[in-house]
C-alpha cells in the first residue's frame, strides 16, 4: 500500500472517531434531557386536568369519596416555608456577612467547612436531629419543627451565596463609603449588602426552591394532617408529604390528586428559579432594596 | 476586608468644622464603636450557630443511638436480621441496598453526565449552551418526591414491560438480571437515582473541564489533533481527578437520597443478587419506620443507621472536595458563565 493512501486512510479513521465521539456526547445530552421532558410532560398531562378550585381550596375527602383537594396542604406548606425562611434567611445572611467581612482566620475556615458539611448532610438525618431536639421536648409533631428542619437546610445555601456575592462587590465602593465617614457596619449593611442584593436574593430563592420540595425531613416533624389547621404547634399538612402519601396509596382518585399536587409544587419551584434567572440576567434587581 | 478598618480615623479638619453641628465627632465615634461591636457580635453569633447546629446534630445522633451501639456493636452493619418483634436488629440488607442502588446509579450517571458536560463545554454551538445548561439545572430543581411519583407510574411500568425482559434475555447469564420482573426494585431505584445525580455530576465536571488551561487545548490542536483527540489528550487527561471527584460527589448525593428511592425500591429487607428484586436502603428504612418505632431499641437502631449515613456522606464528600479542588485550585470558576 502506498504511503500516501495509508496516511489518507489514517486521517479518515481519525475523523470518523472524532465524529463518533461527538455523536456519543450528543446522545448523552439527549438521554439526559429525555427524562426531563418526560417528567414535565407527564406532570402537565396528568396534573392539569385535576387542578380546579376545589383542589386548591378544600382539604382531602375520606377514602372512597371523590373530590376533595390539597388546600390545607398548600396552606401548611406556606406556613412551614415562612417559618423556615424566618430562620434560614437571617441566619444565612448573617453567616455570609461574617464569612465575607471577618472570616479570614481559622474560625472562618471552620465555619465555611461546616457550611459545606451541613449542605451535604442527608435531609432525612436532619429530620432525625430535629425530631430529637424539638419534637421530643414538645411531646408532639408540629409545623414549627418542620419549619426548623427546613430552615436549617436553607442556612448553608444562603450563607455561601451571600459570602460569594459580598466578595464580588468592588473594594472601591466600600472605600467610598468609608471616605464619607460611614462606619464599617453601616457600610456593610447599606452599601455592600445593598450592592450585592440581587445576588443575595438569588441565593435565597435557590434555597427556597430547594427546601420547598423537601419531604424527608417533614416525615417526623410536620408529620401531615388531613384537616385545616393554622396552629404551628400542631401537626401540619405539607404539599410534598401529601404527594408522597397519595402516590404510594392504592387509590386511583388519590393518584390523580398526587399528580395535581406535584404540578402545583413544580410550578412554584420552577417559577422561583425562572424569576431568579430573569432577574440576574436582566439586572432588573440591581437597585432592589433589601 | 479585615477588622483593622473598623475604627477609621476622623480627620482633624472635620473635628474643627463640626462644632456647629448637633453632634460632636467624639460622641459620634463612641456611639459608632458600640454599634460596631454589637454588629460584630450579632454577625459572629450567626456564624457560631452553624457550628452549634452541626454539633447538636452529631450529639443527638450519638446520644440516641448509644443503646443500639452498645447492644449490637459492629456486627450491626453485617447482621441480616431485622426483627422488631423480638428486638433483634441488623442493618446488613440496608447497607447492601444503599451501596448497590448507588452503584447502579453511578454506572448509568457518570458516562452520561461526562458526555453531557463535554458536549456543553467543548462541542455544542454557543447559542445552544445557555438554554441546555439551564435545562440541566432544572433537572436538579425537581423535588425528590416528584421523581418518585414519576418513577412509580411511568418508569417502573416501562422497566417491567420493555427494559427488564430485554435485560433478562441478553444479560441474564450474569445473574444480575434474573427472577420475576416487578418493575419496582433495585434497578428502578438505581435508574431514578441516576437521573437525580446527573445534574450535580455534570455541573462539577463542567467546572473541572473549564479549569483546564486553554493553552493545553490549543497545543493539542496545533499539533493537528482532531477535536476528540484534543479532548482526550488535553482536557480529560488534565481533568480526570476532578471528574472522579464529581462522580464521588454524586455518590454522596445518591447515598443519602430518600424519597424517590423509598417509593420504587420495594422496601423489602432482603439481600438478593438480582437487580430485579426489591430491596431496602438505609435512608428509606428511616423514612418508613421511624415514626412507627415503638421500643427504644428499635428507635435507637434507626438513629444509628442515620448516624452511619451521616458519617459516610461526610467522608465521601470530603474525598470528593479534595479531588475537585486538586484540579480547579487557582482557576476561576467558569462553569456558570456559559
Amino acid at each position: 500500500m502506498p504511503a500516501d493512501l495509508r496516511a489518507r486512510l489514517l486521517s479518515l479513521r481519525r475523523q470518523l472517531v472524532d465524529r463518533f465521539a461527538t455523536l456519543l456526547a450528543m446522545g448523552a445530552a439527549f438521554l439526559v434531557l429525555a427524562p426531563l421532558v418526560a417528567i414535565f410532560g407527564y406532570l402537565v398531562y396528568k396534573g392539569a386536568g385535576a387542578i380546579d378550585w376545589a383542589f386548591l381550596t378544600q382539604p382531602p375527602k375520606p377514602i372512597g369519596e371523590p373530590g376533595g383537594g390539597m388546600g390545607n396542604a398548600i396552606a401548611g406548606s406556606i406556613m412551614i416555608l415562612l417559618v423556615a425562611s424566618g430562620i434560614g434567611v437571617p441566619l444565612g445572611i448573617g453567616t455570609g456577612i461574617y464569612l465575607a467581612e471577618y472570616g479570614h482566620g481559622r474560625f472562618g475556615t471552620a465555619v465555611r467547612f461546616f457550611c459545606d458539611v451541613l449542605n451535604a448532610v442527608p435531609s432525612i438525618v436532619i429530620g432525625i436531629a430535629v425530631y430529637a431536639l424539638v419534637v421530643v421536648p414538645q411531646h408532639h409533631f408540629s409545623g414549627f419543627s418542620g419549619g426548623v428542619a427546613l430552615g436549617i437546610m436553607m442556612v448553608p445555601t444562603v450563607g455561601r451565596t451571600t459570602e460569594e456575592m459580598l466578595r464580588m462587590v468592588p473594594r472601591m465602593i466600600r472605600e467610598a463609603a468609608w471616605g464619607l465617614g460611614i462606619s464599617h457596619w453601616r457600610t456593610t449593611l447599606s452599601v455592600t449588602l445593598r450592592t450585592a442584593s440581587s445576588g443575595v436574593i438569588t441565593g435565597i430563592m435557590l434555597a427556597f426552591a430547594r427546601v420547598a420540595g423537601e419531604t424527608a425531613p417533614l416525615l417526623f416533624t410536620a408529620f401531615g394532617n388531613q384537616f385545616w389547621t393554622w396552629k404551628l404547634d400542631q401537626p401540619v399538612a405539607a404539599l410534598p408529604l401529601q404527594i408522597f402519601n397519595y402516590a404510594i396509596s392504592p387509590y386511583d382518585e388519590w393518584h390523580r390528586l398526587a399528580w395535581a399536587g406535584a404540578l402545583v409544587l413544580i410550578v412554584l419551584i420552577v417559577g422561583a428559579i425562572s424569576m431568579v434567572r430573569f432577574a440576574t440576567s436582566r439586572g432588573v434587581m440591581k437597585g432592589a432594596r433589601l | 476586608m479585615d477588622s483593622s478598618s473598623v475604627g477609621h480615623p476622623v480627620y482633624p479638619e472635620a473635628r474643627g468644622a463640626s462644632q456647629a453641628r448637633s453632634w460632636t465627632p467624639g460622641s459620634f465615634r463612641r456611639h459608632s464603636s458600640i454599634a460596631e461591636a454589637v454588629f460584630r457580635i450579632v454577625i459572629s453569633l450567626c456564624a457560631v450557630t452553624v457550628l452549634v447546629i452541626i454539633g447538636l446534630i452529631v450529639f443527638e445522633l450519638v446520644r440516641q443511638s448509644r443503646l443500639s451501639l452498645h447492644t449490637f456493636g459492629w456486627k450491626f452493619f453485617t447482621s441480616e436480621s431485622w426483627d422488631p418483634v423480638s428486638g433483634d436488629f441488623g442493618a446488613g440488607p440496608f447497607v447492601y441496598g444503599t451501596l448497590v442502588s448507588s452503584a447502579v446509579a453511578l454506572v448509568i450517571a457518570v458516562p452520561l453526565a461526562v458526555g453531557l458536560a463535554l458536549y456543553l463545554n467543548e462541542m455544542c454551538p454557543r447559542w445552544l449552551r445557555s438554554p441546555l445548561a439551564f435545562t440541566t439545572d432544572l433537572l436538579a430543581a425537581i423535588p425528590s418526591v416528584i421523581y418518585g411519583l414519576w418513577a412509580i407510574f411511568v418508569l417502573a411500568p416501562l422497566l417491567r414491560k420493555d427494559v427488564e425482559p430485554l435485560l433478562a434475555k441478553w444479560l441474564g447469564w450474569t445473574g444480575l438480571f434474573t427472577g420475576p420482573k416487578y418493575g419496582i426494585g433495585m434497578l428502578a431505584a438505581g435508574v431514578i437515582l441516576a437521573i437525580m445525580v446527573i445534574p450535580i455530576v455534570s455541573s462539577i465536571t463542567r467546572e473541572v473541564v473549564a479549569a483546564v488551561p486553554q493553552a493545553q487545548r490549543e497545543a493539542a490542536l496545533a499539533l493537528g489533533a482532531t477535536r476528540w483527540e484534543m479532548i482526550r489528550m488535553a482536557v480529560l487527561r488534565n481533568a480526570r481527578a476532578g471528574i472522579l471527584g464529581a462522580g464521588i460527589l454524586g455518590l454522596g448525593r445518591a447515598l443519602g437520597e430518600t424519597m424517590a428511592v423509598t417509593m420504587v425500591i420495594g422496601n423489602r429487607p432482603e439481600i438478593s443478587k438480582s437487580l430485579f428484586a426489591p430491596g431496602y436502603t438505609m435512608a428509606s428504612v428511616i423514612a418508613n419506620e421511624f415514626s412507627e418505632a415503638t421500643t427504644s431499641i428499635y428507635l435507637s437502631s434507626l438513629v444509628e443507621i442515620g448516624l452511619a449515613l451521616f458519617a459516610v456522606t461526610l467522608i465521601v464528600n470530603a474525598i470528593a472536595y479534595l479531588l475537585v479542588w486538586s484540579v480547579t485550585r487557582g482557576a476561576p470558576s467558569r462553569a456558570h458563565a456559559g
